[in-house]
Parts: C-alpha cells; structure tokens; sequence
C-alpha cells in the first residue's frame, strides 16, 4: 500500500464528490478543495472544467467581482465548497460570528458569496478541517447561509456532502439531517460521536473513507502539485515538497 | 508632485460621507489612506467592494469609520482583521454586514440609475434579518409566490481606488479590475492614484480602450508611484508579504497599531 498524507486523503475524498460535474468554481483559502478540482479535471480528460478564484493561470473570469455570481445564477457552476467557523446538523453555516450579532465574542471575516452560491449551485460540498464540538455544534449563532429552504423559495442548489479531518457526511435533504458515510483511517466512531454536536443519521456499521488510489496519489504529486502552486505556493511546498 | 497632489485629493473626502473601496487585489489606494488617516477623517461610512483588508482595518483602526458595510473583511493569509474585530467587540462601529453579490448588484443598480437590483439567494439568512433596507418582494413575472429579495442602489459619495496608469486626459487604465469601472459609474465622486501619466490616449488605443474609464468619470487623479503599497498592483508588483505580516503583528493590540500609524507618518514626512 502506498504511503499517503492527510490532504492528499482529503484530496482524494473530495474529487470523488465532483464525478461528473461539468464545471467547479474554487474560493478564496481553498487549498485542498483547489487540488481536488484539478484531480477530477485531470481525471475527467478536461471534460470538468477548473475555475480558482485568485490563481493566475487557472482563471476564467474576466469581468470584475461580480461574473462569478452571475455564472452561478445562470447555472453555469457545477460544483463550489463552503466552509464555516460553525456548520449545524441541518446545514446551516456561520461566517460571521460566536455569540450575539452584532458584538459577537469571536468575530470571523463575514459571509463572502454564501448567502447566494449557497442557494444556486448544485452540488455545493462543505469543507471544515477542524472536526470538534466548536466546529460542529447543535445550531450556529448566526445563519450565513441556511442548509435548507421552505417550498416556494428558489433554490436549485445546495449543500450535497460535508468533509471533514475525520469524517465524510452525505446531506439527506428530503431529512434535513446528515448522514455519516465513512469514517477516515486512523479514526473511529466514538471520535466522531465525541466530537460532533449535532445529532446525524449513520448505519449499523460505518466504513472506513478509502485511501486515494495508487493512480491518483501519482496525478496529484506529478501534475496537480505544480497547478495548485500557482494560488498555493506554501500549500505545494508544504504538501508535495515543491 | 506625488505629495501635494495626493494631499489635496485626499481633501475632497469630507467627514462623514460613503466611500467605496475596492478587494484587496484590486487596485487599493493605500497611500492615499495614510494620507486620510493622517489629514484625521472621522465619520466614514466605507462600503467594501464587496470585501476589503488592510485598508478598512487601518481605517477603523485610526477611528475613521462609523459604518462598515462589507461581505468580509480579512487579511487573507496574514488573518483576521485586527482593528476590524476589535471594533467589532466593542460596538464601536455600525456594521451592514453582507454577501458579495448583493453589493455588487446594489453598485449595478446605481450605474443603471434604477432604485434597486433583485438577486437570488440570501432568503432565510441572518443577513437579510439584520438589514431592514433589503426588501422581499413576489417576482411580479411569474403566477404563484416566487419571493425575490431586491437590494437598493448603492451610489457612493466617492469610489477611492489606484490603477497602473492614466493619461494626459484623465482617462484611467484599469487593465482586468473591471469593478473598478463599476465603482466610476456608481459614484458620485471618483478619485484615482495612479503608478504613472502616459502620454498617449488610452481611449485611442483600441487594446487599451476596453478597460479604460474615461476622464469625465474621474473627479481628481494623483499620481503615486507604489500607490497600493503593501498591497500588490496586478501587472504592476506583487503584494509585500514582509510588510503585511509586520502589519498584522503591529495591529493585534491597540498600542502596536498606534505605534505603527506613528511609524508610517515619520516615514510619509521625510
């Protein structure tokens, strides 16, 4: 078996959650969500198409801060990935703040494109490293974006998955609940339970997240290595030695 | 010129107005924000086209701002924004926080001249409970409920932004920073730094016109070499990593980001 590192499993995880999406649109801080992009554009043959935001080569966009939301609005977005400083059991994230709005006790950034993206683009997968009880909570303080919309209300898009360090989560959206899909090597149940504040769905047993394939792990030290360098340079050299 | 130039520029932001500033990779006017921290602006109601960095934090920091609309304020890499949670925490600022979309179709609402701009999303959001001038209406194109949430024009008092060059006209090259363009439409004032005065006529030059503002956009034009200094200029520099990350240490506490504003001002004065 081949040695492998943790991003390069995360790496792996995510690009199976982009079979077959046409086009994926990478944000801001998103360096594994960036490689796994690549992975599946490469592995597609560049039937997906790759846009990251902030990279010099792999950018399509060309008319100001507003095209992106305009290619989401018109469905021209396959995949995006959102994170949040907390993500609740029905999807909800939170990039603003813990506490009360608006003198929150710890204030994050704010909620870039969510409140839109989240909505509007099919397959949008959940991205938080940090898997803890402060992460993962019950219900977020403050609802950046909600997981889930009533009837009536436009939404063709959200969220489709949540990848986690030590878990993968499907999005039941008919149950408005996670469910636990595997568990990553290395980890266990008992830690997911301890360490994920919101109740979710899972089977009698869990299995465990597959290691990135042989040919992957090759794609991705010789040829998405040197792509994701361009928005990630500390990230490659960090990563893949570059 | 560059000083006195950029000095009077400068002048014609008064206390109080709503000035619009651009992302962090989008031609930041940082020399002329030192230069209003310096001339003491209180007051401001800074709008973040859509997200803004060291500039709002400086900004804030000097106690410039009253209003902080914003989809983010961050130091990216380099972390959070300092002077901005600080300020946060304390109530000191009035936030109209959002998401990038929303801003950037309130901006094409005022260069349209047309009161508002609908956009999808942002329905179930804390956001839109938080801003009552956001409004929920029933797409009147369709049968049946279709909610809509419709965003009022933004048409600042001033858009302040730098770009690689202008020439002897006034006419401004913005290269692909097309919200640049955007922000000149909306506002009522602009007001440009530039690395450098061409000689030739941008408008002229058929690869050059696309992305050029022309002059009767442009209020006032300074020239500042370095302009978006520690912050990059695409085409232009590159971001001074050194210099951002000496930043964000000096700013984690009130005293460091003062000691710095001291620092900046010794080294703007000689």
């Amino acid at each position: 078996m081949n040695a492998y590192c943790k991003e390069e499993l995360l790496i792996a995880v995510i690009a199976r959650l982009l079979d077959g999406v046409g086009h994926v649109a990478v944000g801001v801080s998103s360096p594994i969500p960036g490689s796994a992009a690549l992975l599946q554009r490469a592995l597609s043959g560049g039937a997906t198409g790759v846009t990251v935001l902030n990279s010099r080569n792999l950018q399509t966009l060309n008319d100001g801060a507003g095209e992106l939301f305009d290619r989401a609005a018109q469905g021209r977005i396959g995949a995006f990935f959102l994170s949040g400083g907390q993500i609740d059991g029905q999807a909800n994230i939170n990039l603003v703040g813990v506490g009360d709005y608006p003198r929150h006790r710890v204030r994050w950034s704010g909620s870039f494109g969510s409140a839109m993206l989240y909505f509007l683009v099919p397959r949008v997968i959940l991205f938080r490293e940090e898997h803890t009880r402060r992460t993962m909570v019950e219900r977020v303080d403050f609802i950046s974006a909600p997981g889930l919309s009533p009837p009536g209300v436009y939404r063709p898009g959200g969220p489709v998955a949540l990848v986690t360090g030590l878990a993968v989560f499907s999005f039941q959206k008919a149950r408005g609940r996670f469910h636990l899909d595997s568990v990553h090597p290395g980890h266990s149940l008992e830690e997911v339970l301890d360490n994920t504040g919101f109740a979710f769905d899972r089977d009698e047993t869990t299995p465990e997240t597959p290691a990135p394939e042989a040919d992957r792990l090759d794609l991705l030290r010789n040829r998405i290595a040197p792509e994701i360098a361009d928005p990630y340079p500390k990230f490659a050299r960090a990563v893949f030695g570059l | 010129m560059a000083e006195g130039a950029l000095e009077k520029l400068v002048q014609k932001i008064d206390d109080g107005i709503c000035i619009a500033i651009p992302p962090s990779r989008s031609g930041v006017a940082m020399q002329a924000t030192r230069a209003l921290i310096r001339q003491g602006r209180h007051g401001l109601h800074l709008i973040a086209i859509p997200t803004s960095g060291i500039q709002a934090d400086m900004l804030i920091g000097a106690g410039c701002v009253e209003v902080m609309e914003s989809a983010g304020v961050t130091l990216d890499e380099f972390g959070q924004a300092p002077r901005f949670v600080s300020a946060v925490k304390a109530g000191s600022i009035r936030l109209k926080d959002s998401t990038c979309p929303a801003i950037v179709s309130g901006l094409q609402a005022g260069e349209k001249g047309v009161p508002f701009f609908p956009m999808r999303g942002l329905i179930g959001s804390d956001l839109l409970r938080h801003r009552a001038d956001y409004k929920v209406i029933d797409n009147p194109m369709t049968q049946g409920a279709d909610p809509i949430v419709l965003l009022p024009a933004i048409t600042p008092d001033v858009s302040l932004f730098h770009a690689p060059m202008a020439d002897r006209a006034g006419n401004i090259w913005i290269g692909k920073m097309r919200e640049l363009m955007t922000m000149a439409h909306a506002a009522k004032t602009c007001l440009v730094t530039v690395e450098r005065i061409v000689d030739f006529d941008l408008m002229n030059d058929p690869l050059r016109a696309p992305a050029t503002i022309p002059a009767l956009y442009v209020t006032s034009l300074a020239e500042a070499p370095n302009g978006a200094w520690p912050l990059g200029l695409e085409g232009c520099y590159n971001a001074d990593a050194a210099a951002l990350e000496t930043y964000a240490r000096a700013a984690r506490s009130t005293a460091g980001f003062r000691d710095y504003l001291t620092q900046a001002a010794r080294q703007a004065a000689e």
